[in-house]
């Protein structure tokens, strides 16, 4: 009898504490892991920025499989969490079904457009940031061949192949891309085995800066590129400091303030359509003491005047999502 | 296509065979013996995380090395125990394993080094550098066989040569010793080996040990040798295609060879060349992922000669029935 008590006693403090995460704000992780040194590290550098700045806590979440979405909006729906952030395109159908049954709870979507009321949709124009890294990517190359390895063959990634291509022939009309994925399957964000492989049959071909838009397999690009003494070029976080003075830059997509506006807004969050782009800062390129000697000045002027075009709307990157084709680079 | 291309082709032919290479020679040994070990994925991405974290502590690649083999050793023991003492099902205790090691790796990983679930960068003595063979300079200017020699046969770390040697030794424990013949009669029929005197448990202990020493040294060369490190779930499926490569190798050593430098070949061409051109028809990269597993099935559905695998395999020995 007195065991049942105290199991009665646990599971009541139990609920009690879960009663006490109300309203904090939650956020889940995509299938590449909270670290993976890229996309979802970032935004839990945002989630972590607020906390530390706030004081507050927050509920998180990574996921193992994809069929976890569902169960995971669910479980911080009903235990109160809002809003609930979750980084990556692939909640888009467990969110477009979970929204409407919790109409006053707030969700974030990054990456992705979710049609409903209480939904926000953050996208980045990661076309416009990779169109910088690769005007600097054709600037840097002596031998006029440059590199693009993605990591699931998504629309996304594609659009991200499609304004580096862009770029590198707005710098240099007779550059060559050679674009490559890594796979069609989730397990393409976690393979760097194959991304070495392809980083080295695209040095073969003679590419000699690589851009890696490809999560954890970004670190075996990143790793060969540098122990073949080529460039290569980091994605979604500031990747120059992986390998100091052979990471031409790293496009920055600040997914990180996109949570931390999120959590900071809280409950009275805006829905709705939201871009963030080269005009808000969303999306950059990034310059450290790491890189410092890898950019010359007149890369930096040529980059930060196509950026000031881009953001005044002078001058206008293709997006890839929007039409599935690409000038200047076929798949 | 010039000779440069098809020596680079087979240059990445031969580092992306290596571990599949090393993880189907495991599986053969623990097949051959009766044994099935869907494990292999497992052992091989445990022996990866220890090999790059000790690797990493210590600063001695060999270190490393032998941290990988005792961990997946370690984890050939469970199997061992299971499936061999206790008698359970073969299958169940491999999935175990291979959920066992991606959880815990990331797990530890992460109390560790507090990198989420991946080992810092390796560099140095950390890691396999690629061996220059003795007479490059000599042989270099030798037309054709000169490139094919520098290019191709040298410059690959010490576990791509060590794998090599694997199989021809492979073939002579099996085929040539009496150890092998043992170890192939305990995977045929276990109670004629027992009415011989020999105890069946040992025998199958030392072949599930044999696989994960090798499965060890897969890992191991995926970590240290082939990257700077562990990141969470390396082995991105390598341990299955060389379950696929077993049974498309017949659980022979030499053709073992042949299938995991066919499917290596595959995927290196994947990799080079996206989209196959072939005169009006794109074949996609995706087929290609794909060919290795299509051609397990049709070697499987009887079509190119029978797969036939030991007869006792899957059969945990009883005495006694």
């Amino acid at each position: 009898m007195t065991f049942m008590t105290k199991l009665l006693g646990a599971s009541a403090a139990l609920a009690l504490s879960a009663g006490a995460a109300l309203a904090d704000p939650a956020i889940i992780f995509d299938l590449g892991g909270k670290f993976d040194k890229s996309f979802n590290e970032s935004a839990f550098a945002g989630a972590t920025r607020w906390a530390t700045e706030t004081g507050g806590t927050f509920a998180e979440v990574e996921l193992q499989s994809d069929a976890q979405r569902e169960q995971a909006l669910r479980r911080f729906a009903e235990a109160g969490n809002n809003p609930i952030v979750m980084a990556g395109f692939g909640f888009a159908t467990a969110l477009d079904e979970v929204a409407a049954d919790y109409p006053d709870t707030k969700f974030v979507i990054i990456d992705m457009v979710v049609d409903q009321p209480n939904v926000r949709s953050v996208v980045f124009s990661e076309h416009e940031g990779s169109y910088l890294v690769g005007m600097l990517a054709a600037m840097a190359s002596k031998t006029g061949t440059v590199g693009f390895i993605g990591g699931m063959d998504i629309p996304l990634i594609r659009k991200f192949a499609c304004g580096y291509a862009q770029g590198v022939l707005a710098a240099n009309p007779d550059a060559t891309i050679i674009a490559n994925m890594t796979g069609t399957t989730p397990a393409a964000w976690n393979d760097p085995v194959k991304g070495s492989e392809l980083t080295l049959a695209q040095i073969s071909q003679g590419a000699d800066v690589v851009y890696a838009a490809a999560g954890g397999t970004g670190v075996g690009v990143l790793q060969t590129a540098a122990d073949s003494g080529i460039l290569s070029i980091g994605v979604d976080s500031n990747q120059n400091y992986l390998h100091p003075g052979q990471v031409l830059t790293s496009m920055t997509k600040r997914v990180d303030n996109a949570v931390y506006e999120a959590f900071t807004a809280g409950v009275d969050l805006e829905t709705g359509f939201n871009v963030m782009g080269l005009a808000n800062g969303g999306v950059g390129y990034a310059l450290d003491e790491n890189n410092a000697a890898l950019v010359t000045a007149d890369m930096q002027a040529a980059v930060d005047a196509a950026s000031a075009q881009i953001a005044s709307g002078e001058l206008v990157v293709h997006d890839y999502m929007s039409d599935e084709t690409c000038p200047g680079l076929t798949f | 296509m010039d000779l440069m291309t098809f020596l680079q082709l087979g240059d990445s032919t031969f580092r992306l065979s290596t571990p599949l290479l090393l993880a189907c020679l495991a599986g053969l040994f623990s097949e051959r013996a009766g044994i099935f070990d869907i494990g292999l994925e497992g052992k091989m991405l445990a022996a990866a995380f220890f090999s790059g974290a000790i690797a990493f502590v210590s600063g001695s690649v060999w270190l490393g090395l032998l941290a990988g083999i005792g961990a997946s050793l370690a984890l050939s023991l469970v199997h061992g125990l299971a499936s061999i003492t206790f008698r359970g099902n073969q299958l169940i205790s491999g999935v175990a394993i291979n959920f066992l090691a991606a959880g815990l790796t990331v797990v530890v990983a992460q109390d560790w080094f507090g990198q989420g679930g991946r080992t810092p960068q390796l560099a140095g003595a950390a890691r396999f550098q690629n061996i220059t063979l003795p007479f490059t300079e000599q042989i270099g200017h030798v037309p054709f066989l000169g490139p094919v020699y520098v290019e191709l046969i040298s410059g690959h770390t010490f576990i791509v040569y060590l794998a090599a040697l694997c199989v021809p030794a492979a073939w002579w424990l099996l085929f040539r010793t009496r150890f092998g013949l043992r170890l192939r009669a305990v995977g045929e029929n276990p109670a004629a080996v027992d009415t011989a005197g020999i105890s069946v448990v040992r025998l199958r202990f030392v072949a599930v040990g044999i696989c994960g020493v090798l499965c060890g040294i897969a890992g191991a060369y995926l970590a240290t040798a082939l990257q700077a490190g562990f990141i969470k779930d390396m082995t991105a499926g390598r341990g299955f295609i060389a379950l696929a490569a077993l049974i498309f190798a017949k659980w022979r050593p030499w053709y073992a060879l042949y299938a995991c430098l066919l499917f290596g070949l595959l995927q290196a061409v994947a990799l080079r060349f996206q989209n196959i051109n072939l005169g009006g028809f794109v074949l996609p990269v995706q087929f290609m992922d794909a060919l290795p597993y299509i051609l397990t099935v049709v070697i499987l559905a009887g079509f190119v000669g029978k797969a036939i695998p030991p007869r006792a395999g899957g059969e945990p020995y009883v005495k006694e029935r």
